[in-house]
């Protein structure tokens, strides 16, 4: 499969890379990991006329924890999140989440920015970055400005980003003592989108209870969900199995799943039932063990 | 556009449309047909070749995107007429049947040999989940992974 012909930019700096976007506007596609966007090309379903590619831009790949935040660099390849040992010790979500993306010879190139930036409810970062309450910083032709997470996503396929805006940054606020997360997807075989897939993230009180509680649904939806009416059930209240229950019967009321080859909208809604029981239950377990 | 780029050590230039994938690059212009093409959606990993010594995919890769860079592929394992240990397993073991995915399963068993020399049989399977083989011959894979992490520990 042969993709439509383009012009191909590959700009040296940021503020070229922008001034680029900016003048080209809806003609142009940021070509970064390329593992959504050059399938996409090559089935013909995008045919952008130029492609402006930002893996020359320097200083846009890294994990490091900063002003009580994780923050990851736009250009961050999903295998050195998923080897990052400060993920994996502090970031328990998110490292699970890394490990389940499409397979390991993709994850080699696929970034982290250009997962969110797809604005796919089917990709595993968005539910994941809804639970974790994350902001992406984005920089356009004029300035710098930061987006919560929970107004990036503004239908399938799109984002808030405007045409000439690059993802420089996820920032991810640094967890607080007695705070655990948990990704847990049911895919059909690697490298498969979830039939469904739940992302929680808690914090307890000292008495034991839930301070914070975030839960996203991965594809079941024309947008990543998050469970907001699960999190309310939650937040207050000691996390025994009835309030795990009763958060998870209301995820599986706020999934809005379509009927297709992974399954029909009753067997979804369910999945997301049991999965949120599970990933509440371990992000518990990691919680009560200090992260 | 003009591609400069090395390809097991050796210098090669192309002058290349953007649109042309890496994978038709290595097998076209520069004529090294070991690296295969399968599924042609990045999911099968026989096209797989490493690039500045990462396992990628090279059906999801513009050739373009190479400029600069080390590609390696099957045609580079072998060094000075003598097979690659890996080579060495997949004869010892039987790991093929049709041959087909056996380039792929080679440049990503390579480089997760380099990154993890000691793997257990689930890191194994963990590391080829991105490359299929329809003869289902995984057990021989596996076990032509694991003599070879063995040839490589004792030094031959």
């Amino acid at each position: 499969m042969i993709p439509a012909a383009f012009e191909y930019h590959a700009p040296r700096s940021i503020g070229e890379a922008t001034a680029l976007l900016a003048r080209l506007g809806d003609d142009a596609k940021i070509l970064s990991g390329g593992q959504s966007l050059i399938p996409l090309m090559k089935l013909r379903l995008a045919s952008p006329r130029h492609l402006v590619d930002i893996n020359g831009l320097p200083g846009l790949a890294y994990v490091r924890e900063e002003g009580g935040a994780l923050r990851i660099g736009g250009l961050t390849r999903e295998v050195e999140v998923e080897e990052s040992e400060l993920v994996r010790t502090r970031y328990p979500l998110l490292a699970d989440t890394c490990k389940v993306i499409a397979d390991p010879i993709v994850r080699n190139l696929a970034t982290l920015g250009g997962n969110l930036a797809h604005g796919d409810p089917a990709n595993d970062h968005p539910a994941a970055m809804l639970a974790l309450g994350a902001e992406i910083v984005a920089v356009g032709s004029s300035g710098e400005r930061k987006i919560p997470i929970t107004s990036f996503f503004t239908g399938p396929l799109s984002t808030a980003l405007r045409p000439d805006e690059i993802v420089v940054e996820i920032r991810v606020p640094a967890p607080k003592p007695r705070s655990g997360g948990a990704y847990v997807k049911m895919e059909r075989k690697v490298g498969d989108f979830a039939t469904a897939a739940v992302a929680a993230q808690l914090t307890l009180a000292a008495d034991g209870t839930c301070e914070q509680v975030g839960i996203g649904l991965t594809n079941v939806g024309p947008l990543p969900i998050k469970a907001e009416r699960a999190e309310a059930a939650l937040r207050g209240k000691r996390p025994d199995e009835a309030a795990i229950a009763q958060a998870s019967r209301l995820a599986a009321e706020a999934a809005q799943p379509e009927a297709d080859l992974r399954g029909p909208v009753e067997y979804k809604k369910d999945l997301v039932r049991v999965l949120t029981g599970r990933a509440l239950r371990r992000a518990l377990e990691r919680a009560q063990r200090g992260g | 556009m003009l591609v400069k780029v090395a390809v097991n050590g050796e210098k090669h230039e192309a002058e290349v449309e953007p649109r042309l994938l890496l994978v038709h690059m290595i097998r076209e212009t520069l004529r090294l047909t070991g690296t295969h093409i399968g599924c042609d959606t990045s999911h099968c990993g026989a096209c797989t070749v490493l690039l500045d010594g990462r396992p990628v995919k090279s059906c999801t890769v513009f050739a373009v995107q190479a400029h600069g860079h080390e590609i390696t592929t099957v045609e580079g394992l072998e060094q000075n007429g003598k097979l690659h240990p890996l080579q060495e397993g997949f004869v010892a073991e039987h790991g093929l049947q049709c041959g087909y995915c056996t380039p792929g399963m080679l440049m990503t068993g390579v480089a997760f040999l380099k990154k993890n020399p000691k793997p257990t049989e689930d890191e194994i399977r963990w590391a080829i989940s991105g490359n299929l083989c329809r003869c289902t011959g995984y057990v021989n894979i596996v076990k032509a992974i694991q003599h070879a992490a063995a040839a490589l520990q004792g030094g031959a």
